[in-house]
Parts: C-alpha cells; structure tokens; sequence
C-alpha cells in the first residue's frame, strides 16, 4: 500500500512537471504545477509529515501559485503565445542538463546499497508529528525562526515597492 | 512494504533535473520562476525523507524555512516581474537586457 501510493503520487508529480515546462500556454503550465505541488503533498504525506502536507497545500497552493495565477493574469499578453518558446539554447541547455542528471543518477546508483541509514525500513513512529515540529522550532530552531520572520518582512516590503507604480 | 530511501533520492533527482531544464530552456520568466519552485520541492522531498528515515524532524524543520524561502522568492520575483512588464511590455528572458531605462 505504502508503494502503491509513493509511485502513483511520482508518477504523478513527474507527469505534471514535464507538461509544466512543454506546455505553451501558461496558464497551462501553473495548473500543472498546481498538480505537482499537490503530488508532492501526498509524498509528504505517504512519509507520515503530516503538518507539512497541510503546509504544502495551504502555502504552496491556496498561496504562492494564487500569486502566480494572479501575476499571469495581469502580464498575459495574447501576443506571447504564438512567439517562440524556447530559447536558442534549448538543445545545448537540454543536453547540458542531461549530463547533469545523468552524473547524479550514476552517483546515486553506485551507492545506493551503502546508504546505510540505521534501521531502515523500519517506520520510524513519530505520533505526534506537529507537536514534535513545534517543540524542535521553538527550542532548537528559534533563531533561524525569527531571522525567517525577518526575511518575510523584507521580502513584503521588497514585492510592495516593486510592484509600486511610481516609487 | 516501505518505500527505501533511493526512490526518493531518484523521484527528486528527476524534478530537479525537469525543473533545470525549464530554467534554461523557456523564454517566459514566469515559467522559469515556476521551475524554480519545482526544484525547491525536489529538494524539500529529499528533507522529508531522509527526516523520515533518521527518525528526527529536522529535515522537515529545514523544509519549512525552504518553503518560506520560496515564499519570499515568488513574491519579490513576481513584483520585478509586474515592474517590468510594465515598462516594456513583455515577459521574456532574452529581452531583459538593461538595468535602467
């Protein structure tokens, strides 16, 4: 059942991301990511990270790809959908990105059986995952957490002055 | 049966390397910005998992401050966006070529 879902929600998520970036319509291609994210979700989810499933869904999708949907509609231009979509590069880039791939994928392979990671396999119980979240962001992690709250304030003030029409 | 540990590492290997692709290939800044966040689920898929099979939550902590991360990202990348749409009228890579105008 546990592999039965993990390769439905990759085949899925895998699926989606390629025709995310084939697609020529772009709106198109947010919908497809929409789907991946939400694939993605399930993968947490099949790895019992239930706070961030609810996370991915509510943050990723009910947010970041509103803001996307949101910027599509105000930038489409019907012009942009019958110009070229690719860049000139695309063949060179692709191949690049091949060999890329391809370089990890033999890295993993080699030492895919030395991945000793203690006992594997075996589901580590974790019943309380939000509870054990918090007590770990708010004991260990608390600086990181503010600094990210600094962060997100910046960020707010850098998006509101750049979408600002005269600063 | 559980899943082992190199599905993950292979499923993530092979978003981040579609999410690479679309950052080199497309012309369209926002779909290049979306790659962008395919990889950084590629990542965070690595994170749980590996949090997972060590039985901490570390990794998942780190998977939060990525998605906050990303946060940030795609709101400032998309106001630079609208910015400059708004000044040239287009949304295309290979036309953003100066810093001012």
């Amino acid at each position: 059942m546990d592999s039965v879902l993990f390769y439905f929600f990759s085949a899925l998520a895998i699926a989606s991301a390629v025709l995310m970036v084939t697609r020529r319509n772009i709106v198109h291609s947010a919908v497809f990511l929409i789907t991946a994210l939400l694939a993605t979700a399930g993968i947490f989810l099949q790895l019992q990270a239930e706070f961030l499933f609810v996370v991915q869904i509510i943050l990723y999708v009910g947010g970041i790809m509103v803001l996307f949907v949101f910027v599509i509609m105000l930038v489409n231009l019907d012009l942009s959908l019958h110009l070229m979509q690719f860049n000139r590069m695309k063949f060179v880039s692709t191949i690049l990105a091949a060999v890329l791939a391809g370089q990890l994928f033999t890295a993993f392979w080699i030492t895919r059986n030395s991945l000793n990671l203690g006992p594997r396999g075996e589901a580590m119980a974790q019943p309380h995952n939000t509870e054990s979240i918090a007590q770990a962001l708010f004991q260990n992690y608390m600086l990181p957490f503010e600094i990210a709250s600094i962060l997100l304030l910046v960020a707010m003030i850098g998006a509101v002055v750049m979408a600002k029409r005269k600063v | 049966m559980p899943v082992a540990i190199d599905h993950y590492l292979f499923l993530s290997l092979a978003l981040f390397s579609i999410g690479v692709v679309g950052v080199l290939t497309r012309r369209n800044v926002i779909v290049m910005l979306m790659s962008i966040e395919l990889i950084l689920n590629a990542v965070n898929i690595n994170l749980v998992a590996f949090s997972r099979y060590w039985g901490t939550v570390d990794g998942q902590i780190f998977a939060i401050f990525i998605i906050t991360d990303a946060a940030a990202e795609a709101a400032v990348g998309l106001g630079i966006i609208l910015a400059f749409f708004r000044n040239r009228e287009t949304v295309l890579a290979d036309e953003m070529d100066m810093m001012r105008w």
